[in-house]
């Protein structure tokens, strides 16, 4: 006897969750890679998975076994020139040709490789990260529709049959037409038992004849009926979205180096991708500007190149321009500024006051990113003095400082870092 | 009779008619087997069910995630290929073929599963002892709910934190001889009115004007407990530690049933295996005899097979330990060779086999066996020439290695004696046991590693009891003893 079963069409991720539950627990050791990566990568790769090494001793699960030392004898096959009594020395590295017993421990590897999926990558690389102020979100005009359960109803598709809601108006109805048949049956009975307690023969028959009928009809009462069918019911109620719209202001005067440029770019990619996994909808608006600003498309602002020399408040005034022209209400507004802070004159003063008074009470949130060159004095630029003052009120705005690749990713946590409840 | 099938490719129905043909000469070489369960998977399913240890339900914990990213990345990269078949030792019995096997690697894996591994579960005293196939999957699931609901509860870190624990301790977690069933309630009863009657007749009043010896009164209660040393270490722990909580007790419960459920198996690698192949050879053989199979699907069969036996010398850059299909298939058709031509060597060493009918003497030895003892009782001389055996002596007192014995008149009883204990679980698992608990005092647990021929244990036994001491709640400490002497503490946990 046997039983033949086609199992493929199962599911296939039954070790999922065993594996979550190991990257879980190695957390640290895989955030530590993520943060590795970040800084080694390409900007279009950012989004992908990517590989992680732990060390294996991190990882091992002990147990009482034994270790080296002592006497013991072992057998191995494939004797060739070898009679009893001869010596030989002993292998480097214990073991060597091993018993049978050790055989799977000579693993030469001591890192343990593998790889993560891109969206186990962006959780742990997100991971603890929050949107300031996300609970006051706006939401949009547009809706999306969502399907909710709502009740029972009458009509529906056998799939959705609700048995039990079912079965309980059959009986309710059962009952309902039911009782006087069975009411009707007992008073027949007990005329019936008189009757034939007396004798009355023809009383009696008539009675059967009567009772006969009414059991009858008790019995056409079906036990299920189409007006007891009924069916779980499920409506589409209107969810409004949350939507963001991401202004990313750039920098790209003379002093603003390849190398600065690209620190820029790793962080609007960064806070791009961050947004995406909390809105449902966001829209981009790139700025660039030198000493005016102008609007334009993704590949420009990235890949583009031009120089001028700076004046940063043309691109909050640009910014707000757009906004209060196209992201008016509904919309909840992020501004990122990456500069290298070069601006001369009035400029950083006019900037600080613009974004107080006209950008920073719009947007849910303002990060400014000061991009210096890791040989730069610690002298504070002009701009950065200027928004200091803002910062020191707190609120909306959040400014940090970035000389190299790898400070990119720890500076965006921290601007982004989930506040202590 | 003309060939099942031609070629590759198979469907359901071709594997159906190759079981009833398998099936027909399994039975008529009486193999004794469980109703069988195929289920065709794929390769990913595979890996899934490598990482369960070949369960076809787990419960959810990280180093089985580990597992199966190491198995995963292994296949993927082409270091490792995968089984062509997984078999669970249940009633009925599962078996796993891989959708991309071809028809003869399927009438194969049919032959050495369904009814080699099979008939070997049902047959094996150790797993009729031990495992109860009628029960394992409803066990399987019972467990996966339960931790499930204690992760609810408590939280996966709790969980998680006792089951690694429980998992150190896992091969400390078996018993190897049946324990006394526990009483019923009745005749639990009927003990106790019985030692009652007993102390009435024997009642005289007289004993209560003997004085009574202080000092023996206060030896008693001082007696150490548990009275004899406990091997089985997570039993203790279920039913003694004094801080577990109920649930935590069921989870180290789930884990030692689990280590039960394989310990049979890691006993009986070579026979289970060496039963499995001798019967997939034999069985096909007789098909082709038959002329049910044709020769395309012998040639592709004799090459799986021969890859299965292969075993390569110690010094070879593919050496990886004894293979225990070949050492099996050899051992089995050695026997069956003893059986039907004896030789003047084999009457002198098997003088009560030698000749005998080979159906009757290989179900003994597949019955009332473990590897150790299958070894010890049946490699023959020849064997021990073939594969070239010896033994090499690993004395911490000497700088060089010594070649004990050969495959010589001298040496074959010392090779065979040799061979059988490194196949045995109690020399395989140092022995630690339970000595004391302190149950009066600070409630400490004392373990007594006995050690053997100066072997040591190794540097994670620190790491075990750290685990150990989570699960008792009070202080632990490892001792090792040898020749009745103690060494040192291997460590120690305080509270």
């Amino acid at each position: 006897m046997v039983y033949l079963i086609d199992r493929r069409p199962n599911d296939r991720g039954k070790s999922a969750v065993n594996r979550e539950r190991f990257l879980r627990r190695y957390k640290t050791h895989i955030q530590e890679a993520v943060k590795k990566m970040v800084g080694d990568r390409r900007l279009a790769d950012m989004e992908g998975g990517g590989e992680v090494r732990v060390p294996k001793k991190d990882m091992s699960e002990p147990s009482f076994t034994f270790g080296r030392g002592g006497d013991r004898e072992f057998v191995l096959p494939g004797n060739r020139e070898y009679v009893a009594g001869d010596r030989i020395p002993r292998p480097e590295g214990g073991g060597g040709g091993g018993d049978g017993n050790d055989g799977g421990e000579g693993d030469s590897q001591d890192e343990f490789v593998f790889s993560l999926s891109r969206e186990e990558f962006m959780q742990i690389f997100f991971d603890d990260l929050e949107l300031p102020r996300l609970a006051r979100t706006e939401f949009g005009r547009t809706h999306r529709h969502k399907s909710i359960r709502a009740g029972f109803a009458k009509t529906g598709v056998p799939a959705n049959l609700a048995v039990i809601r079912t079965m309980t108006q059959a009986l309710a109805r059962r009952i309902a037409l039911g009782g006087g048949l069975a009411r009707e049956t007992l008073g027949l009975q007990e005329a019936f038992a008189t009757a034939t307690a007396v004798g009355d023969a023809g009383q009696a028959a008539t009675l059967y004849a009567e009772l006969d009928r009414v059991e009858r009809r008790r019995d056409r009462i079906p036990f299920l009926d189409d007006p007891d069918l009924r069916y779980r019911n499920r409506v589409w109620r209107p969810e409004p979205i949350a939507r963001a719209v991401m202004f990313c202001l750039m920098d790209v005067s003379a002093s603003m180096d390849e190398e600065k440029k690209d620190l820029a770019k790793r962080f609007f990619a960064l806070l791009y991708l961050f947004l995406t996994r909390k809105y449902e909808e966001v829209e981009l608006v790139f700025i660039r500007h030198t000493d005016d600003a102008e609007e334009c498309d993704e590949d420009t602002f990235f890949h583009d190149q031009r120089s001028g020399g700076t004046v940063v408040c043309s691109a909050l005034e640009l910014a707000d321009k757009i906004r209060s022209e196209r992201y008016a209400s509904g919309w909840n507004v992020y501004a990122a500024q990456a500069s290298d802070g070069d601006a001369f004159g009035a400029d950083p003063a006019r900037s600080a006051r613009f974004l107080r008074e006209r950008l920073l009470p719009a947007a849910r949130y303002y990060t400014y990113l000061e991009l210096v060159s890791p040989h730069a004095s610690e002298r504070a630029s002009a701009l950065w003095a200027e928004y200091e003052r803002l910062a020191e009120v707190g609120g909306t705005f959040a400014m940090k400082r970035a000389s190299a690749r790898d400070q990119i990713y720890p500076v965006f946590r921290e601007l982004f870092r989930k506040e202590a409840q | 009779m003309s060939p099942i099938s031609h070629g590759a490719d198979w469907d359901f129905d071709l594997i159906e008619r190759y079981d009833t043909a398998i099936a027909q000469v399994a039975g008529e070489y009486g193999l004794d087997t469980y109703p069988n369960q195929i289920e065709i998977i794929t390769s990913e399913q595979m890996l899934d069910a490598y990482a369960a240890s070949g369960l076809p339900v787990g419960y959810p914990h990280w180093s089985y995630g580990k597992e199966f990213i190491r198995n995963e990345q292994a296949y993927k990269r082409g270091m490792q290929g995968l089984a062509y078949e997984i078999v669970i030792n249940s009633n009925p019995c599962i078996a796993y073929l891989m959708e991309e096997n071809t028809m003869t690697t399927q009438a194969l894996v049919i032959a050495h599963a369904c009814y080699g591994h099979n008939s070997f579960f049902k047959g094996n005293h150790l797993f009729r002892q031990w495992t109860a196939a009628d029960g394992i999957i409803d066990y399987l699931v019972f467990a996966r709910r339960y931790v499930m609901e204690c992760e609810e509860r408590h939280g996966a870190e709790a969980v998680e934190e006792v089951i690694d624990a429980a998992h150190a301790l896992m091969l400390h977690g078996v018993d190897r001889y049946r324990r006394p069933a526990a009483l019923t309630l009745k005749a639990e009863a009927a003990r106790l009115a019985e030692r009652e009657a007993h102390r009435e007749r024997q009642f005289n009043d007289l004993w209560r004007t003997v004085p009574v010896n202080a000092a023996k009164t206060e030896t008693t209660a001082a007696k150490p407990f548990p009275r004899e040393p406990q091997e089985n270490i997570l039993y203790f722990i279920e039913k003694f530690s004094p801080k577990l909580e109920p649930w935590e007790r069921e989870l180290v419960r789930i884990v030692r049933k689990l280590a039960q459920y394989f310990y049979p198996q890691a006993q009986t690698k070579v026979m289970n295996e060496g039963w499995a192949t001798f019967w997939h050879y034999t069985i096909l053989n007789r098909l082709h005899e038959k002329g049910l199979v044709d020769d395309g699907f012998m040639l592709e069969f004799l090459k799986s097979h021969t890859n299965v036996v292969f075993q390569p010398a110690f010094d070879s850059n593919m050496y990886n330990g004894l293979n225990p299909y070949a050492l099996g298939f050899a051992m089995f058709t050695d026997l069956r060779r003893i059986c039907e031509q004896p030789t003047a060597e084999d009457r002198a060493w098997f003088p009560d086999i030698a000749g005998s009918d080979w159906r009757v003497t290989l179900d003994f030895a597949m019955r009332n066996f473990k590897d150790e003892s299958f070894i010890a009782q049946y490699l023959s001389p020849k064997l021990i020439r073939e594969f070239h055996l010896f033994a090499i002596a690993d004395h911490r007192t000497e700088s060089t290695l010594k070649v004990d014995s050969i495959h010589d008149d001298h040496g074959y009883r010392r090779v065979r004696k040799l061979l059988a204990q490194q196949h045995a679980q109690e020399i395989r698992v140092p022995d630690v046991q339970i000595v004391r608990y302190d149950r009066d005092g600070d409630r400490s647990l004392t373990l007594r590693h006995v050690q053997r021929r100066g072997r040591p244990l190794n540097d994670a036994a620190a790491a075990v009891v750290t685990h150990l001491r989570r699960l008792w709640g009070f202080p632990v400490r490892l001792e090792t003893w040898e020749d009745d002497a103690q060494l040192h503490n291997v460590a120690e946990l305080a509270a």
